[in-house]
């Protein structure tokens, strides 16, 4: 049985479809991020599956239970970290923690061992008002208090928006001990870098999955020829690019432009070419698509 | 000191006890993209709010645009556009009201807002949703539109609060490319992010950590120095400490 | 069970205590109203500026202007001779009260015909002319009462009132009751309905609800610190009116209590009907603000009397909670009744609770539509 199966889920908000026909299924013990910018319907999806919100069409089952039918067996078995920070500012860490272990009739102590990495970083602050925690805090805790009761399925959305490079690197390697302990975890993000430490991922872009795979198979998919290229003036090089009838599209990455063209046009000629319209220091490699580059491509 | 939009040195913010800027010192030069890098909490809002005359330094000294943060706040403001994460426009005005209303609050003459209500649309493709409410605009529009809102009086420099937090990758590259046409015509940009591919695209980056600079060059120069290839490791490998 | 619905408690009670503002209102304003309801609409005053026209100008007319003088309540700006010169002395704002002594005055009061004394006052300050006829009513009462002593039957001298507004007679016997009623629907029902948008608001009214608690026991869980800290509040203007403003309590204190929370209830009760259907403060606060406070103020019956109203007014007033409680006040503190006497208002408010936690619970979206 799969941790999460979703059939033809649609859902609309007046005029605007949050998300249109979506399908695909979680296995259980995976780590599937659902991958897509704000607006993409990635948090309409994760309020129907924590049965906080009625599809108009569809249905979805989280551990083999209808997310409309027998939400209250849904309930007890989910842990949900919404996209917005939501814990009680006003209490500490340590209330906040007690009290989330208390509704679920539990305690800290009972599945210490669940948060016990993440919780001893927050322990030097654990009288301080959750409000005053930095970014990066308020996500572990927030993480801690999804986790206490120890869920069945960990539903955690956009845990990592806003938040610094380094917590974030932080936060993925926590998942990923999390996943040893048999929790299967569905988590959203708008950062493409992050699609790669996922098991599984879909894109998900406008309310429609563009695509459903491994990263790697992903990646693998793009077809195209892919170059990336600098020279000394990265403003006037994209520009430059983007006026060529080989280009198909060119887009900056980091200190390279991803150069897609529609020919099989050399790494050489091109170089040639841009050496003529006056730029220096060009240098061109073929390169390898990352998620981001599938996802520029499909959208 | 002509050449830099903004000089700070040792410039020091202290909220009681606690030192939340800590004497950095660097300068930003005219129409450079400066990257104004560091971890949630590592001081970076504070700073921003002492550039752009919102919050008293406790210590140090700093020029933007050539006026000093504790002296001329008010010439300051004119001189400097400022976008933060929250796009500072009004949901429940059109387009043209909300560029009206930015013109007007930045004293320019009736004729001058006129124009530049028309260039924004024309330049942003903004034609069809001239009179729409700015609510119905799509993410990536609505934060274009902010960047030519807080570039309405022309500003020597633009202040940019993690502009492009959650917006999809080909949105954020549009945005992108408003930056470089912005720095091309000689405007100076300071701007803040989480995306590491972003600090890439900045002139220079500085990297703060516990209210400290600890690290500022260009992208190149920083990865070369911490021997590691790309902007998230050099981020990581100093915040980590 | 208990262990959740404690813990739940507990954190309400930390919000409460780590918010000032929370604090203000929960006890700052029940002492601030009683006390300005109290000085401002039943101060005594002195020296309050008014004409007599004096018809009859005999030797107890005089006696008469003499008593009212005396009291040092009021000052005797003229006499003069028509009563249409008093209008300008109103517009001129010199005098604030006029009083006509009748024709004949001394001849037919010893006649023991009715004698009718006109109180014309200048009701653009409504409260102030109010208390201005109220004590001159008592001190012609009290004139009559000095020659009645041996007479029988006794003399009559009524009075006539003539306001341009028809406030009731406000006195600390009425603000009390009227007071007590705005400060626990206040209270209880604005600051459940806060309480409740605010989770809605931060997001972490969605965390409860994906728990396996019973949406019931989070509803519970967050009114009851309140019932509690309203019951306080109602303890408080009690004990405030019976210490300050002497307000008497004739009849039991238990059963005022306890039909004070039966109040309360029906507040909280209202409190969270309003904040299933609010989704921000603001919005609770305003919904709050229209819904309960303007209604128990206006249409209680302790400002203006219901009975003069429009009968659009007289209607809507039956649904006021506020009207009944002030009722049930008025009867077991004043005339010391027993809960068979009230037992009309007792009724209407057990089913108002009903009705309205009913309608709150089939309204509170377990899941979102």
């Amino acid at each position: 049985m799969n941790a999460i199966e979703i059939k033809n889920i649609n859902k609309s908000f007046g005029d605007t479809q949050a998300v249109s026909d979506i399908n695909f299924s979680v296995k259980k013990g995976e780590l599937f991020g659902l991958i897509g910018p704000d607006g993409a319907g990635k948090s309409t999806l994760f309020k129907i599956l924590t049965t906080l919100l009625i599809p108009d069409e569809g249905n979805a089952t989280v551990s083999g239970f209808d997310t409309v039918k027998d939400y209250k067996r849904i309930r007890k078995i989910i842990g949900y970290m919404p996209g917005k920070f939501s814990l009680y500012q006003d209490l500490s860490v340590q209330e906040n923690l007690n009290f989330f272990a208390t509704i679920f009739g539990t305690t800290i102590e009972k599945n210490y061992h669940l948060i016990k990495d993440i919780y001893v970083q927050l322990e030097p602050f654990k009288n301080r008002r959750a409000g005053k925690l930095s970014g990066g805090m308020k996500q572990k805790l927030a993480l801690c208090c999804a986790l206490i009761h120890e869920p069945e399925v960990l539903f955690l959305d956009e845990p990592t928006t806003g938040v610094d490079a380094v917590s974030r690197a932080e936060f993925w390697e926590m998942l990923k001990r999390l996943k040893a302990h048999g929790i299967t975890i569905l988590v959203s993000t708008p950062y493409m870098d992050e699609a790669s430490l996922c098991e599984r991922i879909a894109l998900i872009q406008e309310g429609k999955i563009l695509q459903i795979d491994t990263p790697q198979n992903i990646t693998n998919s793009y077809s195209k020829p892919l170059f990336e290229i600098k020279s000394h003036d990265f403003y006037q090089l994209l520009k430059d690019l983007r006026e060529e009838p080989f280009t198909e599209r060119v887009e900056p990455f980091g200190e390279y432009l991803h150069l897609t063209t529609n020919s099989d046009i050399s790494s050489n000629s091109i170089s040639e070419i841009l050496e003529k319209k006056g730029h220096t220091q060009i240098e061109i490699n073929q390169a390898i698509a990352s998620i981001e580059d599938v996802f520029l491509d499909l959208m | 000191m002509e050449n830099n939009a903004i000089t700070a040195i040792g410039l020091t913010k202290k909220f009681g006890d606690f030192t939340a800027v800590n004497a950095i010192t660097f300068e930003v030069k005219k129409g450079e993209i400066f990257g104004f890098l560091g971890a949630n909490g590592a001081g970076k809002t504070t700073a921003i709010k002492m550039l752009i005359g919102l919050s008293r330094p406790t210590n140090g000294q700093a020029t933007v645009a050539g006026f000093d943060v504790f002296k001329q706040t008010n010439r300051i403001k004119e001189n400097i556009g400022y976008m933060s994460q929250k796009f500072s426009l009004y949901e429940d005005l059109t387009v043209k009201q909300n560029i009206n209303f930015y013109g007007g609050i930045y004293g320019l003459s009736r004729k001058k807002i006129i124009e530049k209500t028309a260039s924004i649309i024309e330049n942003l493709n903004l034609r069809s949703y001239a009179n729409k409410v700015v609510g119905d605009l799509p993410l990536g529009w609505k934060q274009r539109l902010s960047f030519a809102v807080a570039s309405v009086h022309d500003p020597k420099i633009i202040f940019l609060d993690e502009p492009t937090g959650g917006v999809d990758p080909a949105t954020r590259r549009q945005f992108w490319e408003m930056i470089y046409e912005a720095s091309n015509n000689g405007i100076t940009i300071f701007v803040t992010t989480h995306y590491m591919d972003e600090a890439e695209y900045c002139h220079r980056v500085s990297i703060m950590v516990d209210g400290k600079i600890e690290a500022l060059g260009t992208p190149r120069e920083l990865k070369e120095r911490f021997k590691v290839n790309s902007m998230d490791d050099v981020f990581i490998q100093l915040a980590r400490g | 069970m208990l262990r959740i619905f404690l813990a739940f408690v507990k954190k309400e009670t930390f919000h409460i205590l780590r918010d000032t503002r929370t604090l203000v209102i929960l006890f700052g304003m029940p002492i601030a109203l009683v006390l300005i309801f109290g000085y401002t609409v039943t101060n005594e005053f002195k020296d309050a500026s008014i004409s007599i026209i004096d018809q009859s100008k005999d030797n107890l007319s005089h006696e008469f202007v003499e008593h009212l003088t005396a009291s040092g309540h009021f000052q005797l700006t003229n006499l003069p001779n028509n009563i249409n010169s008093l209008d300008g002395e109103f517009k001129g704002g010199n005098v604030k009260m006029g009083i006509v002594i009748p024709p004949n005055f001394e001849k037919d009061f010893f006649k023991k015909t009715p004698v009718t004394i006109q109180l014309i006052t200048d009701a653009s300050e409504p409260n102030y002319a109010t208390t201005l006829t109220s004590y001159a009513s008592q001190m012609i009462f009290s004139f009559q009462k000095k020659y009645s002593k041996s007479a029988i039957p006794p003399y009559q001298i009524e009075t006539e009132i003539r306001m341009m507004y028809n406030p009731k007679l406000i006195g600390a016997y009425n603000f009390i009751p009227g007071v007590a009623a705005l400060i626990l629907m206040l209270i209880s029902a604005m600051m459940t309905s806060l309480t409740i948008a605010k989770e809605k608001e931060t997001g972490t009214m969605d965390l409860l609800l994906v728990s396996p608690l019973p949406p019931m026991l989070i509803i519970l869980g967050k009114i009851m610190p309140y019932v509690v800290l309203s019951f306080i509040d109602a303890v408080l203007v009690f004990a405030m009116g019976y210490y300050i403003f002497e307000v008497p309590i004739h009849g039991s204190l238990a059963l005022l209590l306890s039909l004070s929370l039966l109040y309360l209830t029906v507040a909280l009760a209202l409190g969270v009907l309003i904040s299933t259907k609010a989704a921000t403060q603001q919005a609770a606060m305003m919904v709050s603000l229209f819904t309960l406070m303007l209604p128990t103020m206006l249409l209680s019956g302790f400002m203006f009397p219901i009975a003069s109203m429009p009968w659009v007014l007289q209607y809507i007033s039956k649904i006021v909670p506020a009207n009944y409680f002030v009722q049930i006040q008025q009867a077991v503190m004043l005339k010391g009744a027993g809960w068979e006497s009230i037992s009309h208002p007792i009724l209407i408010l057990i089913i108002m609770v009903f009705v309205l936690f009913a309608a709150a619970w089939k309204n509170f979206k377990v899941i979102y539509k």
